[in-house]
């Protein structure tokens, strides 16, 4: 199915009074914003804010129980395919299986997503994070850093225009921390919209051109990132001590 | 049709490639058909009850627990770092996802089948040559509906638990008219009466896979979303 054609008005990403609960405990409280294309959102909060409940409902992996999530102005719905087709999503797992080879993961994953030339996919993803020497073994063999890498090679391999992340750096050495930032700013480069969950400050401020600041739920601040890392370290101690 | 099968297949391969890989289950359902074969063979007394009057249930029970180990398997290897969630994120239509299960599975039931019939028939001595086509027929109709509600419920196990212990609880209830069919039909086959008195059975067997495959391609989508 193709994707239908986005409104030039519609933003990338709009997330609406978003509300999502787990029994008595509220994960998703009123969330609300809106990214434009090329727009990558860093969003910083303590554990338990709710950060990765919000990145799996913009994935579509749960629902919101009230509000809304647009892609390019479309809700999902009929559109789920085409929703879902737009979406990258590196979480805390692998979502990758043990048992399969690197290249026989991602030929896997190419297979869902309709890939037609899946050989080349398959090889430019490998290549893109480091790993076509091992794409003949187990990524049950592998590193905690090479299956991160195996992890954001899966994300990508579609070329979703939006890019959700979770703690996309945790287990990364230095070098692949460096190559997955520049990884990121070429995405920022191509105009994809992401959206970062993270605990690192610097790193997210550096990568994004919008912050927040998730805490019990909510954003207790939203907006473009301005530079002053300073200003924006006392606003999340702030923000933290007073909601967390 | 073309994009729901090439999905299916890519599920129904990569399973069994990783299940050939690890041969977890599939050694585990011929080790347990191997012994639930060999105690009813040493336990029965063969001047109480003959072969024929018995063989028919135990083959039944064999097949049922043995292709329930594969069964847990299916879903099982998704809960392994999240896969499921990859299979979900995926714009592949849940009804390929959920062919593409079934058809690993009735491969995983049939290959066990396969081989624990020989078995039953070097254990029990009963004389299953002269009836193969009839039987087969049989074991193909009642495995059909006992793989597609056996996915079905494994999908809604795997997020439970004790998924292992849930799908025996979930699945069994469904197994009774299937299974009761497929008894009956192989008692008279081994008792060499005439195939026409079990037509009744037959439809029975033929009516639930018609039913029941439809209804699990329905429901599988909102059992396996969240």
């Amino acid at each position: 199915m193709n994707a239908p054609f986005p409104s030039p008005a519609a933003p990338a990403l709009a997330v609406r009074a978003v509300h999502r609960s787990f029994g008595h405990v509220r994960a998703l409280r009123g969330i609300d914003f809106r990214l434009d294309e090329g727009d990558s959102l860093a969003i910083f909060g303590p554990n338990g804010a709710g950060k990765t409940t919000l990145l799996r409902v913009l994935a579509g992996l749960l629902r919101p129980q009230q509000g809304e999530v647009l892609l390019d102005g479309a809700p999902p719905g009929r559109t789920d395919a085409a929703h879902r087709r737009r979406v990258g999503l590196i979480a805390h797992y692998s979502l990758l299986y043990d048992g399969l080879t690197a290249a026989e993961n991602l030929s896997f994953y190419a297979s869902l997503y309709g890939i037609a030339d899946r050989r080349a996919a398959v090889g430019r993803a490998l290549e893109g994070v480091g790993l076509a020497g091992r794409a003949d073994d187990l990524v049950g063999t592998f590193s905690r850093g090479m299956v991160q890498r195996m992890a954001i090679a899966r994300a990508l391999l579609h070329e979703p225009r939006v890019v959700l992340l979770d703690e996309p750096f945790s287990g990364l050495d230095q070098r692949a921390a460096a190559g997955l930032r520049s990884l990121l700013m070429r995405l920022r480069a191509e105009r994809r919209t992401m959206v970062l969950v993270t605990h690192n400050i610097d790193e997210g401020l550096e990568l994004a051109t919008h912050a927040a600041i998730q805490v019990a739920g909510c954003f207790a601040s939203f907006g473009p990132v301005n530079g002053d890392l300073a200003a924006y370290r006392a606003r999340y101690a702030e923000a933290t001590a007073v909601r967390g | 049709m073309g994009e729901l099968l090439r999905v299916a297949w890519a599920v129904a391969a990569k399973d069994l490639r990783l299940e050939f890989r690890s041969r977890t289950a599939f050694v585990s359902a011929l080790v347990f058909t191997a012994l639930v074969l060999a105690i009813f063979n040493f336990a029965r007394d063969p001047t109480a009850v003959s072969a024929v009057d018995l063989a028919p249930g135990i083959l039944w029970i064999t097949f049922t627990f043995a292709g329930m180990l594969g069964l847990n398997r299916a879903f099982g290897l998704e809960r392994e770092n999240r896969a499921l969630d990859g299979l979900l994120l995926s714009p592949a239509s849940r009804t390929a996802l959920y062919l593409g299960k079934v058809l690993a599975n009735l491969v995983f039931v049939g290959a066990v089948e396969a081989i624990a019939l020989p078995l039953f028939a070097l254990f029990f001595n009963v004389p299953i040559l002269p009836v193969l086509g009839p039987l087969v027929l049989v074991i193909a109709l009642a495995t059909v509906g006992f793989v597609a509600v056996g996915t079905l419920m494994s999908s809604m196990a795997v997020n439970t638990r004790l998924a292992e212990l849930m799908l025996p609880v979930l699945l069994l209830p469904f197994l009774v008219p299937p299974v009761t069919a497929a008894v009956q039909i192989t008692a008279h086959l081994f008792s060499s009466r005439p195939f026409s008195e079990v037509s009744g059975w037959l439809r029975l067997l033929v009516g639930y896979d018609v039913i029941f495959v439809a209804a699990c391609i329905l429901f599988f989508e909102s059992t396996i979303e969240e």
